[in-house]
């Protein structure tokens, strides 16, 4: 049956992407004004983008967030990808079920707590505060997520490939590295960007594990807005936008061609069978 | 005694107490929990057999397959593979290769990688490795695919690439889990003998499991009928299917009409049972059975005569009214009711493209047999 389409379909449409995307749209149109107000028009230019890239203050945030995200994801998908075969692999053993909750807990704590424990946690070791603790911090939370994306994959990923491995004369752990890991690759690399982007755009829990130094973009952005908008920040915002979307429209169209690709051999093979 | 037959008769080491055994089961229990996968199983192979394990699912033998490549440690009981002892040896150091149910083909790698690839964990040097690989592809006839990966390719290509992979190292023992099992039934029956050549092109030990009787009829040197974890009888697919040692057996391989009755007399190896439909003689399997016991006289389709009258000087004579027809083109099967409510299966070759009069419906007929046709089985 085709769906037609009604004016109620349309404009429930409309509502719906105008609720979703219109505060963007508006951040991004405003971050292209002359004007120094952010609510005025002035008219169409780009100086607020030459501008932030002479904002030292920023970029030296925004250098402090990559690398923090990049390798608190890095090392958050190394840790996460071991969770997850554990959980998988090992289903008898004592207090897997505890081992479980355990760790799927952050993804439902509330932030605030995870930021003040881990705050207090440092505290009491004596840990100085700063790019490190961001980073742990960062490492703690987005582990689970990892763990969570790439135990979905290994469920359904056949053991017996690893097994045939192991029967061809190879030993378990390089069966892992030469088999089961470029199978599983595409979820890894999911979760690894997952981490990425939690990590760039957390705020609650950086502010409380970050020292001086360790300033990271979005509590730089936060704390700006508090003395007003300014169109740099609209410009900051609008690039990181940008970035997000290039990054999720390539992974969607990467995972698709595979998938279009695979389908297509598929019935390839079966015709010529 | 007539014999049973053979078909192979030049090779039977398991008839030679001299033969030294290549893989050997002693005592092996395997269990999962409180689940018992394998009791207390016992079993020597020889080096050459092709062996089938056979068995409804769920009934140990991919478990028994398992623990001859590695994945599975006995839980009590020994195992051993060319006279050494396997216990504890990780499957990448046994010389043993198996052949997975699924195939397991690397999806990431080419036909060509995935045959390879056992050769290189060796670290066989790259020249002989694809003077090898090319044999391996021409002998399962796959040698323009090479490049290809496994999601091009169609199941029975697929199936061909697993056994390539896993014969590529030359292992001296092939394990097949269900190897044919997902192939359709044309592509099942050629393959099935391209099996068997490789395997005396090779002069390998086969150890295969399947739950398909007619596949392990076809193959076998020896079978082994399996049931919730024991080896209920192992032998020839002649004696299997001519002289099996009881009704599960009888059962699981072909069709089997088994017909109760308590014993009258015995004579040496001939038993009279008395059954609801009258008495039965036929041949005893085992050496003894005690008189009044319950016994079951089991027959094929294929060995019981069909007339409308009643042929003289028949040993077993019993008449009945046909209650099912089925035309199978080789053969017709007819379902006869006896008296007792009983039915009996009786299979006629269809030797004459035309029969006058051929029996129909509701027809009484009279169904009979040899003693020597059926076996008395005491289980």
């Amino acid at each position: 049956m085709r769906k037609r389409w009604t004016w109620f379909n349309i404009t429930s449409v409309i509502f719906g992407f105008a609720f979703l995307y219109l505060p963007i749209v508006l951040l991004v149109i405003y971050s292209f004004n002359e004007s120094r107000l952010v609510t005025v028009w002035a008219g169409f230019s780009t100086k607020w983008y030459g501008e932030l890239f002479r904002n030292q203050g920023l970029l030296d945030a925004a250098w402090v967030t990559v690398r923090v995200a990049f390798l608190s994801a890095s090392i958050a998908t190394v840790l996460g990808t071991l969770a997850a075969v554990a959980l998988v692999r090992y289903t008898r053993f004592n207090g897997r079920t505890l081992f479980t909750g355990m760790v799927y807990a952050p993804l439902v704590m509330p932030e605030v707590i995870t930021g003040l424990s881990l705050l207090l946690l440092f505290v009491s070791i004596n840990f100085a505060r700063g790019f490190w603790t961001v980073t742990l911090a960062h490492i703690t939370f987005s582990l689970c997520f990892v763990a969570v994306v790439v135990q979905s994959r290994l469920v359904s990923f056949d053991r017996s490939l690893e097994e045939a491995a192991q029967d061809l004369g190879c030993p378990p752990f390089r069966a892992f590295t030469l088999i089961t890991l470029p199978v599983i690759l595409p979820a890894v690399i999911s979760g690894w960007m997952l981490a990425f982007t939690l990590s760039l755009d957390d705020l609650v829990i950086a502010s409380f594990t970050s020292g001086p130094g360790a300033t990271t973009l979005p509590m730089k952005i936060y704390s700006q807005v508090r003395l007003g908008v300014t169109p740099e920040i609209n410009a900051v915002c609008t690039l990181l936008i940008g970035v997000v979307t290039i990054g999720v429209i390539i992974a969607s169209l990467l995972t698709k061609s595979r998938e279009v690709r695979r389908r297509r051999d598929e019935q390839a093979a079966l015709g010529n069978h | 005694m007539p014999s049973l037959g053979s078909i192979r008769r030049s090779f039977t080491p398991w008839d030679d107490p001299g033969a030294k055994p290549y893989i050997s089961f002693q005592n092996v229990t395997k269990r999962f929990g409180s689940f018992v996968a394998v009791e207390n199983l016992s079993l020597d192979v020889y080096e050459r057999e092709f062996f089938s394990l056979l068995g409804p699912s769920g009934c140990g033998k991919t478990t028994l397959l398992r623990m001859l490549a590695g994945f599975e440690e006995p839980t009590e009981g020994e195992l051993f593979l060319d006279g050494q002892p396997l216990k504890g040896v990780p499957p990448h150091k046994r010389p043993v290769n198996m052949m997975f149910q699924s195939y397991a083909l690397f999806p990431h790698m080419s036909v060509a990688d995935n045959i390879a690839f056992g050769l290189k964990q060796d670290g066989m040097e790259k020249a002989a490795r694809d003077e090898r690989v090319q044999q391996m592809l021409k002998l399962v006839k796959l040698e323009e695919f090479a490049r290809r990966k496994p999601h091009q390719l169609s199941g029975g290509q697929r199936q061909r690439v697993a056994l390539a992979r896993s014969v590529a190292k030359r292992p001296k023992l092939l394990i097949l889990d269900e190897p044919l099992g997902a192939l359709d039934k044309k592509l099942r029956e050629e393959t099935q003998f391209e099996l068997m050549d490789l395997q005396q092109e090779l002069g390998l030990t086969f150890m295969i499991v399947t739950h398909d009787q007619e596949e392990a009829m076809t193959m076998s040197d020896r079978i082994a009928v399996m049931d919730k974890g024991i080896i209920v009888q192992t032998g020839t697919p002649v004696e299997i299917y001519e002289a099996p040692n009881s009704r599960y057996v009888a059962d699981f391989i072909g069709s089997v009409n088994t017909l109760e009755g308590k014993v009258e007399s015995s004579n040496g190896d001939r038993v009279v049972l008395d059954g609801p439909d009258g008495k039965i003689t036929g041949a005893l399997r085992e050496a003894a059975i005690n008189k009044g016991a319950t016994a079951w006289f089991a027959i094929r389709p294929e060995k019981i005569g069909i007339s409308r009258t009643r042929p003289e000087g028949a040993v077993n004579a019993f008449e009945g009214e046909v209650w099912d027809i089925a035309y199978l083109g080789d053969m017709t099967v007819l379902n006869v009711k006896l008296g007792s409510g009983a039915v009996v299966q009786a299979a006629m070759l269809n030797r004459f493209r035309l029969v006058e009069e051929p029996i129909g419906y509701d027809e009484r007929v009279w169904l009979t047999f040899g003693a020597e046709s059926g076996i008395v089985l005491d289980r």
